[in-house]
């Protein structure tokens, strides 16, 4: 991250000077403060509701039936996590979330199942292997209508707006499947190395 | 089409539903369970508040800095040649950064191209095929504080470009 912030950040900078737009840069700080802040107090909303419906969910018990249910498949992906584990549970809720377009529940979710995956990490400030298959997957995003897309194209009058539902499935599996073999060619790639 | 919709639009209400009502079979204190867990969501988001910063800023000083038009410019003969319209760049690099950036770029192209030109349709398989990788890494890695990232974000940014790619391929096969 510290390589992409530096990129971004310096590239900006430098081509504002060259096109005189030092203005505009200024203002997009300034900006970028208030939706951080306005970003953040949503998540807090959220991830707090999210936190305290997955605690009932703990706390009842319900936890064990959907680890137990979703333990194979979770488990085959994920080959560090124990059986029982909290984060069978948590990174099943974000899978789901995220399939049925539910970013309101997703993120929160993710955040959660990223915590769980942490305390199964040896190495806490180095991300783990389990983490990075965790997060290629959710930045691939499958999800199987995007409604917002789709809102969009109607309400301008396509003709059949549901006429990109197939081809986006079609893209974002093979994409999503695409994403997780890269993360193993370089996996092998960097073990080789070291 | 529509019966997915409906599912979408009842699985929060029936998922929460169901939560509270089992946990209240199971003579679990419902409401100081909730209070309980809801209490981490502070601190929490705390914790993350530095790194949506950082990402927010890095962000918002890219897209005024004018490196996109100097991009597009740059890819222009690319896309060209392979007769892809130029409004899919947009899409393509917007989406990866900014979730609401990426709408109004979006409903921009749809405005200006039309609903059922090629170029619409592309961005549309793109918005909803690719993700706003960066917010999500900046958040993911910052909730479990992650200093060390090893080959992470070069595996994020290539999957991210092969996806696009895929996107253009799929939609120019089913609908071109």
């Amino acid at each position: 991250m510290n390589t992409i912030w530096f990129i971004l950040t310096t590239t900006s900078i430098i081509f504002c000077i060259f096109t005189g737009k030092t203005e505009d840069f200024t203002k997009a700080l300034f900006d970028a403060t208030k939706s951080a802040v306005e970003v953040s107090l949503y998540l807090l909303g959220i991830i707090s509701l999210w936190l305290g419906i997955t605690k009932i969910i703990e706390d009842s018990g319900l936890i064990y039936h959907i680890s137990k249910t979703f333990q194979p498949i979770v488990c085959r992906l994920f080959k560090k996590i124990p059986k029982e584990h909290p984060s069978i549970t948590s990174i099943t809720l974000n899978f789901l979330a995220n399939l049925l377009g539910l970013g309101n529940a997703a993120t929160p979710l993710g955040i959660k199942a990223m915590q769980d995956l942490q305390t199964l990490n040896e190495d806490k400030e180095t991300v783990s292997f389990d983490m990075m298959l965790f997060i290629v997957i959710n930045t691939a995003s499958i999800q199987l209508i995007p409604f917002t897309v789709v809102g969009i194209l109607s309400q301008y009058g396509a003709k059949y707006p549901s006429s990109i539902v197939l081809p986006t499935i079609i893209a974002t599996v093979t994409s999503a499947v695409v994403a997780v073999i890269n993360l193993y060619v370089f996996k092998k790639f960097f073990n080789r190395k070291k | 089409m529509k019966i997915i919709y409906l599912i979408s639009q009842l699985i929060i209400p029936v998922f929460i539903f169901f939560v509270i009502f089992y946990g209240f079979t199971k003579k679990v204190k419902v409401y100081d369970s909730f209070i309980n867990g809801a209490k981490d969501g502070i601190n929490l988001t705390l914790r993350i508040f530095p790194y949506i910063l950082a990402i927010f800023i890095a962000i918002k000083t890219f897209q005024v800095s004018g490196i996109f038009d100097f991009v597009k410019n740059l890819l222009y003969p690319i896309l060209n040649f392979f007769s892809i319209p130029l409004e899919v760049l947009s899409i393509s690099i917007i989406k990866p950064l900014s979730g609401s950036a990426s709408i109004g770029v979006f409903t921009d192209i749809v405005k200006t191209t039309g609903p059922d030109s090629f170029a619409s349709k592309v961005s549309a398989v793109i918005m909803g095929s690719a993700e706003t990788t960066f917010y999500v890494l900046a958040v993911y890695l910052g909730a479990a504080g992650i200093k060390k990232t090893k080959y992470l974000i070069p595996v994020c940014v290539i999957s991210d470009i092969i996806g696009i790619v895929i996107a253009i391929i799929v939609t120019k096969i089913l609908l071109g």
